[in-house]
């Protein structure tokens, strides 16, 4: 676990930066701009074709994934210090980083397998 | 402006209490005194047995760290003025055993700080014949912050992670490891990466930022830290796509 | 309150104050951060709302068509917004905290944190445009 920490905060960073300069824009239209009415969603056919780029997909897959592992850090450490939860230690890194991982694959999968 | 003010001062007597208790002292208000001041006050007239550490009282030799209302400070910058009416809480800095009233123990962070190597490591020292090492103004501006650090430990009794995590080796152990990584006549920097790059090194910190906002001497400690894990994570990265030429 | 000395090996027993489970509560600035750490459960809130869009996405339109309505929900309206905040607040300390851990020199000279801070929100700016202009044009 110690030997991989440089790479687990390397992906916290990353997550974080991509989390901070694209999450606002994409939650605002998609959570409350679209469903509210006050800009019009695109249509399944547009965002399809948009799919079709592997651009937009590889695009997709940062924007999924690397916030994933952002949480999985950040959440990890702020058990461990916020709550003192240092029995749980390992499980709770278990836990997060799992998640982060099953998200990411989940995330290949789909982006993956779109025809 | 009052004539007095009360200073509530925190006691612990290991020969009488097992707990820390507090006592109050109304001490006269002078608007150029300083925390300090009030303690050396009472000392000299009203508590001969009031125990605190303090040296140079102008804020470069580190000693007279304490809580003042909570926040840690070194009193003799600290203006009595600021904390009218009062009463002032005095307490000894947290996170570090109390040894009596207002000392603490500071051995964990010496140890720590030697642990650092906060010396020039070089593999080849010049002769004094040969001269001195040159540097130019920008080289000395990079380290040149964390060289102002006192050890005052102000910054480990704001840290959070210090007291959760005692063996965190802390905000000055690594801005001063980070003062020889930066000085461009240090050598040393791939030996001080093996015991901050531990567990309990800089990884341990979550960039609370409490160390910098607490420091008397502007050092920002967690600015530090977080250019450290970044050299340290493509020093990493380095290490993992060229093994073999890790210097 | 006892009378006798306690002593350890060598010395008199120096006090050591165990540190309380609320320790984030006893300082607003110790608040404040356990606040801004705590943005990344609504980060990945969100990271897993767009894993679900694209997976209807994936399904057909019927599939898309439940998941847009869900979104209109006041159960999720309400989320959003609060999720939105936090993510706001991430962004926002997030910025504020780069030109401390990233320290670029230019020509010798440490690049001032307020330009560091600028092109962040410059680059924020620029890439939300970016976004809503891919998104909004249909």
């Amino acid at each position: 676990m110690e030997r991989i920490t440089p790479l687990l905060w390397l992906l916290f960073s990353a997550g974080g930066t991509v989390a901070a300069l694209l999450f606002p824009v994409h939650f605002f239209l998609t959570g409350l701009a679209f469903p509210l009415g006050w800009l019009e969603a695109p249509s399944h056919e547009s965002l399809n074709r948009l799919l079709t780029h592997p651009v937009t997909r590889l695009y997709l897959f940062i924007l999924i994934s690397l916030p994933l592992f952002h949480w999985a850090h950040r959440f990890r450490y702020t058990l461990y210090d916020g709550l003192q939860l240092k029995h749980l230690t390992v499980l709770i890194a278990v836990l997060c980083y799992g998640a982060a991982l099953a998200g990411t694959a989940m995330a290949a999968y789909l982006l993956w397998n779109i025809s | 402006m009052p004539s007095s003010v009360a200073l509530t001062v925190a006691r612990y007597r290991p020969e009488r209490e097992s707990e820390p208790t507090f006592q109050t002292y109304e001490i006269p208000f002078r608007k150029d005194w300083v925390v300090l001041d009030a303690l050396n006050h009472v000392k000299d007239s009203l508590d001969g047995s009031l125990s605190f550490r303090w040296s140079c009282r102008m804020g470069v030799c580190g000693s007279c760290g304490m809580k003042v209302n909570g926040t840690p400070k070194l009193t003799c910058a600290t203006f009595l003025s600021d904390y009218l009416p009062g009463p002032i809480r005095v307490e000894p800095l947290d996170y570090f055993p109390v040894v009596r009233d207002l000392v603490v123990d500071l051995t964990d962070f010496m140890r720590k700080l030697k642990q650092v190597k906060p010396w020039i490591i070089r593999k080849e020292e010049k002769a004094p014949g040969e001269g001195e090492y040159l540097q130019t103004p920008d080289q000395l501006d990079t380290y040149k912050q964390f060289s102002m650090c006192i050890n005052c430990m102000l910054c480990y009794s704001a840290c959070p992670i210090y007291g959760l995590e005692p063996s965190f080796i802390g905000p000055a152990a690594i801005a001063l490891a980070q003062r020889y990584n930066m000085d461009s006549r240090d050598e040393g920097a791939a030996e001080r990466l093996k015991i901050l790059s531990e567990h309990d090194g800089i990884w341990q910190c979550t960039f609370v930022g409490e160390c910098t906002k607490v420091c008397p001497k502007h050092v920002d400690p967690a600015g530090a830290i977080q250019q450290y894990k970044l050299t340290g994570a493509t020093n990493w990265v380095k290490s993992l796509l060229l093994p073999w030429g890790t210097r | 309150m006892s009378a006798e000395p306690h002593y350890t090996l060598y010395h008199p027993r120096w006090y050591r104050r165990r540190v309380s489970v609320w320790w984030w509560l006893q300082k607003r600035s110790y608040t404040g951060f356990v606040l801004r750490e705590l943005t990344s459960i609504f980060v990945a809130f969100f990271a897993v709302v767009y894993l679900w869009q694209l997976r209807a996405l994936t399904q057909g339109p019927e599939a898309y068509e439940q998941f847009l309505a869900r979104l209109t929900t006041p159960l999720f309206l309400a989320l959003d917004t609060v999720a939105f905040l936090f993510v706001l607040f991430h962004a926002i300390t997030w910025f504020n905290l780069t030109p401390k851990a990233m320290v670029v020199r230019w020509r010798g000279k440490r690049v001032p944190d307020w330009l560091i801070l600028g092109l962040n929100y410059a680059a924020w700016l620029v890439l939300s445009g970016a976004v809503a202009f891919v998104l909004l044009r249909g």
